[in-house]
């Protein structure tokens, strides 16, 4: 057992410390530390700098523009990424759907979409819940019936998130009823400018716009554009899910997250004290940064195959799950605790902020409130903690 | 021993809880959120005329002689309907502090004002610094003829942006953290000096950020003693404590019952989710903390007459494990919606952040663990 980095490891976070050093935009810093809302166009401004550098998309096989780093390298890569509190990409095209493409799209979508989501060029978005298929989601009744050479999708989607943005969605819709529910699902990619397609916002209790329900009315889709074959959608779904095996602890970014809690209680001065120096804070904070050591060593577990007794049950990022997104949300309440009052005043609440509406305290708490209402959606979505636990509870302990 | 309501508790129960069931759906409510004003004037002239702005205060000015478990009746009620008139600003705190220290001029100047709805009170205690300690107090109000001048800032003032008249804490003489030097004075809102920043809250409520600049007061806007009035605004401070804990206790109880409906109803894998154990258990839970919460809150109310220590350490144990419960059973009420707790749609989302915020206000959870432990040692 050895968990020192090689040489060349450690010249490898230089290099990605001095690019983002050099190439991350300062707009972007700048709107995170003012905590500021970010826009669709920062997202892509980010990605076309990682995509210039070749950095896009780490996991990809190089073939596809990947980077080819090792599992280490890509640990790193992340772990920088989180230390400079950058911009997150998301997941839904570069790490949901281009996997999936990859290993079960025609050649035409391969050649097509994959480029697209490289560059930024398509965003893409997720359709899979519906108002009554979440947790179970195999009972989803989105209908798609073929008509020539196209297929007429009718139904509604729900908890979309950025829909608002997109310019594809990657759905499953229901293409048999007569058999077991798993086993008559298609995966299709759908053009949002297609007629039929309407996407109405679900503002969230944080008073931010981030989900959608999606309502398709006859919405015709070519053939071409289902992924693999028809009624195997849940099948490759699945296989998505497990892909990523790391990166849902988001530990990186938890790091931070306490980094700067550390840093906020240190400059919050009460009773002439540092918040830092009030015992039952500092307490919580060494507790919560102590789990978030073994989640890390975990998830490195988890990356070197020991895990679980190397059983390899495909359960581990159930686990890493559960316990990443417990401690996300620990530190949004840590950071709401620390603000004390500061935390009170709403962003993005129903009233647009006039000039005469700001932040109170000292500052760092503008949106602490909001950010822990948020990060309760952290438990809920991907698959809500009680139903990994099922998971766990079924592949692992056969129960 | 007898936990049972009074006849006139009963009415006052039923009338808030008529009130909420006929105007304050959800819907109501965020219209009046969501307006300029961000309450309804409307609904704070039924309060009075229904008499629950008299309920408190002292019969020679025109009250009810209410008790602390008469407005726990109340506030339990205004928590179940996520009541945003400032029903605990003007006649808990606010209220309490005229009621327990303004002289007998001032009581028959303002209260009557108040128990007709004429006019709403904030009470401007918080600095950005000052986090829980009510001592920590850098505004100052200097002795000049005849009267004093005020300067300084305060933060978070609830209800400010709606109040006719503060109450505010300043120092008049003693250095920051000292409780000896600090005074309360009753100050017109609209006098020269005071600017206004409001802002809503993340609860759906409204706050100010409120300096004062060279403000001139007379005399007679002194509340209490001179130097000596922390004593008064901490006994105030713990009626209002036990105060919002009966708010939590209402509006947990809505959450409970909004989520067992949901539990009964939501349909995965073919039964209600209500069906899986894991739901079970936290439903219980839930209850259990519950029940919990409300055996602390009347443990607190039914202190507040006691001697100054046995006040507050009731007050802090009530506070502290009301902020645990409604932390715990706001949680679990969103994570158990699943994603619709995550919507502005339904009333959970709402119930969870107010009781965030009651969790925080006026000394959050290791605040009361640290102060009750201070004084149980
Ligand atoms: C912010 C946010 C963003 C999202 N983004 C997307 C997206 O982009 N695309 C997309 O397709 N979906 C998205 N989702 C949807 C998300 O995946 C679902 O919310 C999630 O799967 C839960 O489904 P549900 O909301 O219907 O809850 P339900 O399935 O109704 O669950 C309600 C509660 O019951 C529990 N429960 C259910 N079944 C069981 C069981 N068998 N045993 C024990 N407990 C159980 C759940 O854990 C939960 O606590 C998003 C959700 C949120 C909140």
């Amino acid at each position: 057992m050895d968990l020192s980095f090689s040489e060349k490891d450690f010249m490898f976070r230089e290099e990605v410390r001095e690019f983002i050093r050099t190439e991350y935009p300062g707009d972007l810093r700048r709107k995170m530390k003012q905590g500021k809302e970010f826009a669709k166009e920062d997202f892509l401004c980010w990605q076309r700098v990682l995509y210039n550098k070749g950095w896009a998309a780490p996991s990809w096989p190089v073939e596809y523009g990947g980077t080819g780093w090792s599992a280490t390298q890509r640990y790193i890569f992340q772990e920088e990424l989180g230390q400079a509190a950058t911009l997150n990409i998301l997941p839904f095209g570069l790490k949901m759907l281009a996997p999936v493409l990859m290993a079960y799209g025609s050649d035409y979508q391969k050649g097509y979409f994959l480029p697209r989501i490289l560059t930024g060029q398509d965003w893409w978005c997720q359709g899979y819940s519906e108002p009554g298929a979440g947790s179970d989601l195999a009972s989803l009744r989105t209908s798609a019936v073929k008509d020539g050479d196209e297929y007429v999708v009718n139904g509604s989607k729900t908890w979309t998130s950025f829909a608002q943005w997109a310019d594809w969605i990657f759905c499953l819709v229901r293409t048999n009823s007569m058999v077991k529910k798993q086993a008559g699902i298609s995966f299709l990619l759908i053009d949002m400018k297609t007629p039929g397609i309407t996407v109405r916002p679900i503002i969230t209790i944080d008073g931010m716009h981030e989900v959608n329900e999606v309502f398709f009315d006859n919405v015709r889709v070519p053939i071409k554009n289902r992924v693999g074959e028809e009624n195997m959608g849940w099948t490759y779904a699945k296989t998505l899910l497990s892909h990523e095996r790391t990166g849902t602890a988001e530990v990186p970014r938890s790091k931070y997250g306490i980094t700067s809690l550390k840093k906020n209680a240190r400059k919050h001065i009460s009773n002439g004290k540092s918040l830092l120096e009030d015992e039952y804070l500092s307490n919580k904070l060494a507790q919560l940064e102590i789990d978030l050591l073994a989640l890390e060593y975990s998830d490195l577990r988890v990356l070197s195959d020991d895990f679980l007794g190397k059983k390899g049950t495909g359960a581990e990022p159930s686990i890493l799950k559960i316990k990443g997104s417990e401690i996300q949300q620990r530190v949004t309440e840590l950071a709401l605790e620390i603000t004390g009052y500061a935390g009170f005043s709403s962003l993005g609440g129903p009233l647009p902020m006039e000039s005469n509406a700001y932040p109170t305290g000292p500052g760092f708490g503008f949106g602490a409130g909001s950010e822990y209402f948020n990060m309760r959606k952290s438990t809920i979505y991907g698959g809500s903690n009680e139903i990994q636990r099922n998971i766990i509870a079924k592949t692992v302990l056969g129960l | 021993m007898d936990f049972s309501f009074s006849e006139e508790q009963e009415l006052y129960r039923a009338t808030v809880s008529r009130f909420i069931q006929n105007q304050y759906g959800l819907e109501a409510r965020q219209k009046i959120v969501n307006s300029d004003l961000g309450m309804s004037r409307e609904n704070w002239q039924q309060f009075a005329d229904l008499g629950l702005l008299a309920i408190p205060f002292a019969e020679e000015y025109g009250g009810l002689e209410g008790s602390a478990v008469d407005t726990m009746v109340v506030m339990e009620e205004f928590g179940r309907g996520l009541v945003i008139e400032p029903y605990f600003e003007t006649v808990i705190f606010s209220g309490g502090i005229l009621s327990i220290g303004g002289s007998n001029e001032q009581k028959q100047q303002y209260i009557p004002r108040i128990i007709s709805g004429e006019c709403i009170f904030a009470t401007a205690f918080a600095e950005s610094q000052s986090r829980y300690n009510l001592a920590d107090i850098k505004t100052t109000a200097k002795v000049r003829n005849g009267g004093f001048i005020l300067n300084g800032k305060k933060s978070v003032v609830w209800a400010g942006p709606w109040a006719d008249y503060l109450i505010v804490t300043a120092r008049t003489s003693g250095s920051q953290f000292d409780e000896k030097g600090v005074s309360l004075f009753l100050v017109d809102k609209n006098s020269e000096g005071i600017s206004l920043k409001n802002y809503p809250t993340i609860d759906g409520g409204r706050a100010s950020e409120i300096s004062f600049e060279n403000v001139e007061l007379s005399d007679e806007s002194l509340l209490g003693h001179i130097d000596d009035g922390f004593d008064l605004l901490e006994a105030a401070v713990d009626r209002a404590r036990a105060a919002i804990c009966a708010e939590a206790v209402g509006a947990m109880k809505a959450l409970h019952e909004t989520t067992l409906d949901y539990v009964k109803l939501r349909e995965q894998f073919g039964v209600p989710i209500g069906n899986f154990q894991v739901i079970q258990h936290r439903m219980v839970d839930m209850l259990i903390a519950y029940e919990e919460a409300v055996s602390i809150t009347y443990m607190a109310t039914l202190h507040l007459d006691h001697p100054v220590e046995e006040r507050q350490k009731s007050v802090s144990a009530a506070k502290a494990k009301i902020g645990q419960s409604a932390r715990y059973i706001g949680q679990e009420a969103v994570q158990i919606h699943g994603g619709m707790g995550m919507t502005d749609e339904l009333n959970v989302g709402h119930y969870f952040k107010r009781l965030t915020m009651i969790d925080v206000s006026l000394g959050n959870q290791d605040y009361h663990v640290r102060r009750f432990a201070d004084l149980t040692q």
